[in-house]
């Protein structure tokens, strides 16, 4: 069984590597990413625009296991609408502000994660990705058998959005938006954080020769249980947040179409660059927000159409495309004697 | 006493379903080294193709039972041939995503073409009712799809145990480097395998047609009790897939009876178990589990 899962990344995680030391272009994407996220909600309407950014922390919190660590979860739908069920009744029920019931629901993602991923990280490759999906399901189950604390088929109803003493009714999406773009901010600086320190470089040492990872003395599984525990609680702290914005929680987050397509909006962007889960989801969310109020119907069949094309012709992903042909660029000005970049026959198959 | 014999063979045929795909998801998996997510897909394109059949052309369930596996072979070739052959050399994880596509868009399809709401089947009339067995009151159309599914099994066995063919696709399923240098052309069986295992698929549709709701959503939870089946047989392992598929039946049939409420957790719950204890799965081998 193949090692890395996706081969192409580790180029462009070697590309990055270097452009490493040119920090200015890094500035200027925060600078425009900051105001990007600022402006939005005047650009699109605020509760879409909340969506956008929720899915894009949820698709970089999945890019830590399926970019970095090699493990492609298909279950994550258990971590982001089991916070966003715990998210709801902790805000319905103690009427705290909404961050601390997030921060709940983020909580209770990691401590569902643990056993998930200590019985998952056993296998790897494709079988990870069978068996996160087949606990993601029995979470699903859960949630829908037990319909006294989770209302079932209804879903969980009425959920409020405190802050810390005003009450921010549906109306106030675009002040809530303001309210609740810090949390996921920093879940992103926390990403962030996560593949850049030395514990995103052994994840990533992992993700690329495993056997190799071992025999320098870390112990494998304890890192990807530790990844697979971060990326639920950052998915946690995004489903949350969605809870909140929507007011209720539908069965609908629990199910694997919405495990497939957080790895859609991830792999859209590119495997491997956090950039591109916010641009993977600013483009889903924006269609099938599109698709939802036209007459077209069938977001399935355009999402699945979608998918196939991705996966046969555009492996890379936007971000990862854009990043891999900058670098390309600029490696061939800066050192023209130097091996040329582009070695990997795989990246468009 | 009865109740058991009952739920068993409840649980028996429920099993025949998950062991006739499983044996394609196997089969498929071994000569491709594809996990094929559309397999639920394909199961519910058998089952509505038999319901179309019968009310279009007035095709009777015993001829579905031929014609619609060849019809899914037909279709397995062409998805192959299409689509998942242009990933085969990539890592498995590509052709996963695939049919993972594959699988959105084949639902919304038959959702859009027939509607939400599950179509009509009979079965013919022989099959209805019960049968009296030494005191031991059964559904006969359970009876038959159990007798029918073992049938195949032990048909598809002796093929792969007796038959040229059946050789090479053992060979390539269990030990494809050495088929290989064998000189064994694994490539040349590529098509065919895959057709042959949407066949399964599709024949385990058919199966289900007068036995549970026809919908465009009838493969999607399917499919993931079938990824627990093969984890818990051995993803490599042709006798493990047929195993499994026949033991998570029981589980759910007995689940079912004794604790609805956890029927489907219930299968599970035994997967994490076999995880811990077997992860190759029971049939599986331990190379073949990381």
């Amino acid at each position: 069984m193949t090692q890395s899962v996706m081969p192409e990344t580790s180029v462009t995680e070697a590309h990055a590597a270097i452009a490493g030391g040119g920090s200015r272009p890094r500035w200027i994407l925060l600078t425009a990413g900051l105001v990007a996220a600022l402006a939005l909600p005047w650009l699109v309407y605020p509760p879409v625009a909340m969506d956008i950014v929720a899915m894009a922390l949820f698709a970089i919190a999945l890019d830590i296991l399926l970019g970095y660590t090699g493990l492609l979860s298909f279950g994550h739908a258990a971590f982001w609408g089991g916070s966003a069920y715990v998210t709801g009744l902790i805000a319905t029920h103690y009427g705290v502000p909404f961050p601390v019931a997030v921060v709940g629901g983020a909580i209770f993602a990691m401590v569902l994660a643990l056993p998930v991923a200590y019985l998952s990280v056993r296998r790897s490759g494709i079988y990870f990705a069978m068996v996160t999906l087949a606990f993601g399901q029995m979470v699903y189950f859960v949630g829908y058998q037990w319909s006294d604390l989770t209302g079932g088929e209804n879903g969980l109803q009425g959920v409020p959005r405190h802050f810390f003493g005003i009450e921010l009714v549906e109306t106030e999406s675009f002040y809530f938006y303001y309210a609740a773009l810090p949390i996921l901010l920093l879940g992103m600086w926390a990403a962030w954080r996560i593949v850049h320190s030395p514990f995103g470089r052994v994840l990533v040492a992992i993700r690329d020769n495993t056997p190799r990872a071992r025999a320098l003395g870390y112990d494998v599984e304890k890192y990807k249980v530790i990844a697979f525990v971060l990326s639920a609680g950052l998915t946690g702290l995004a489903g949350g947040v969605f809870a909140i914005s929507h007011g209720f929680v539908a069965l609908t987050e629990l199910e694997w179409t919405t495990s497939g397509e957080v790895v859609l909006i991830t792999l859209l962007g590119g495997i491997g660059t956090l950039w591109g889960g916010i641009l993977g989801a600013f483009l889903v969310v924006l269609l099938a927000d599109y698709l939802a109020s036209s007459s077209l119907g069938g977001i399935d069949l355009i999402t699945g159409t979608v998918f196939i094309l991705v996966v046969l012709l555009f492996r890379r992903g936007i971000w990862g495309t854009v990043r891999h042909q900058w670098l390309t660029w600029s490696q061939r000005r800066t050192s023209s004697r130097r091996t040329p970049v582009d070695a990997d026959p795989a990246g468009h198959g | 006493m009865n109740a058991v014999l009952q739920y068993a063979v409840q649980g028996l045929a429920a099993g025949s379903f998950y062991a006739l795909a499983a044996l394609g998801l196997a089969v498929i998996f071994g000569v491709l080294g594809v996990v094929n997510f559309a397999h639920g897909a394909f199961y519910m394109l058998g089952a509505v193709a038999t319901a179309v059949l019968l009310d279009t052309l007035g095709l009777t369930l015993w001829w579905s039972l031929l014609v619609v596996p060849a019809l899914m072979f037909v279709f397995g070739v062409v998805v192959e041939r299409l689509l998942v052959r242009w990933l085969l050399r990539l890592d498995p994880l590509y052709n996963f995503l695939l049919t993972f596509g594959l699988t959105l868009v084949l639902v919304e399809l038959v959702k859009q073409k027939y509607g939400v709401s599950g179509l009509p089947y009979q079965p013919p009339a022989i099959l209805q009712g019960r049968v009296d067995l030494a005191g031991v009151v059964l559904p006969r159309y359970q009876l038959f799809v159990f007798l029918f599914s073992v049938t195949i099994c032990v048909l598809v066995w002796l093929l792969m145990t007796r038959t040229r063919i059946g050789m090479i696709v053992r060979a390539s399923t269990e030990k494809p480097e050495l088929a290989r240098a064998l000189g064994i052309n694994v490539g040349r069986w590529v098509t065919p395998v895959f057709g042959f295992g949407v066949a399964l698929a599709g024949l385990a549709g058919v199966l289900a047609a007068p036995f549970r709701a026809i919908t465009a959503d009838m493969g999607n939870n399917f499919v993931i009790i079938l990824f627990a089946v093969v984890v818990i047989g051995g993803l490599g392992s042709i006798v493990g897939a047929v195993a499994a598929g026949f033991l998570v039946g029981l589980v759910e049939a007995f689940g079912q009876a004794y604790a609805p409420t956890f029927a489907q957790i219930l299968i599970f719950v035994l997967m994490a178990l076999i995880i811990l204890v077997r992860p190759a799965g029971l049939f599986g081998r331990e190379e073949a589990a990381t």
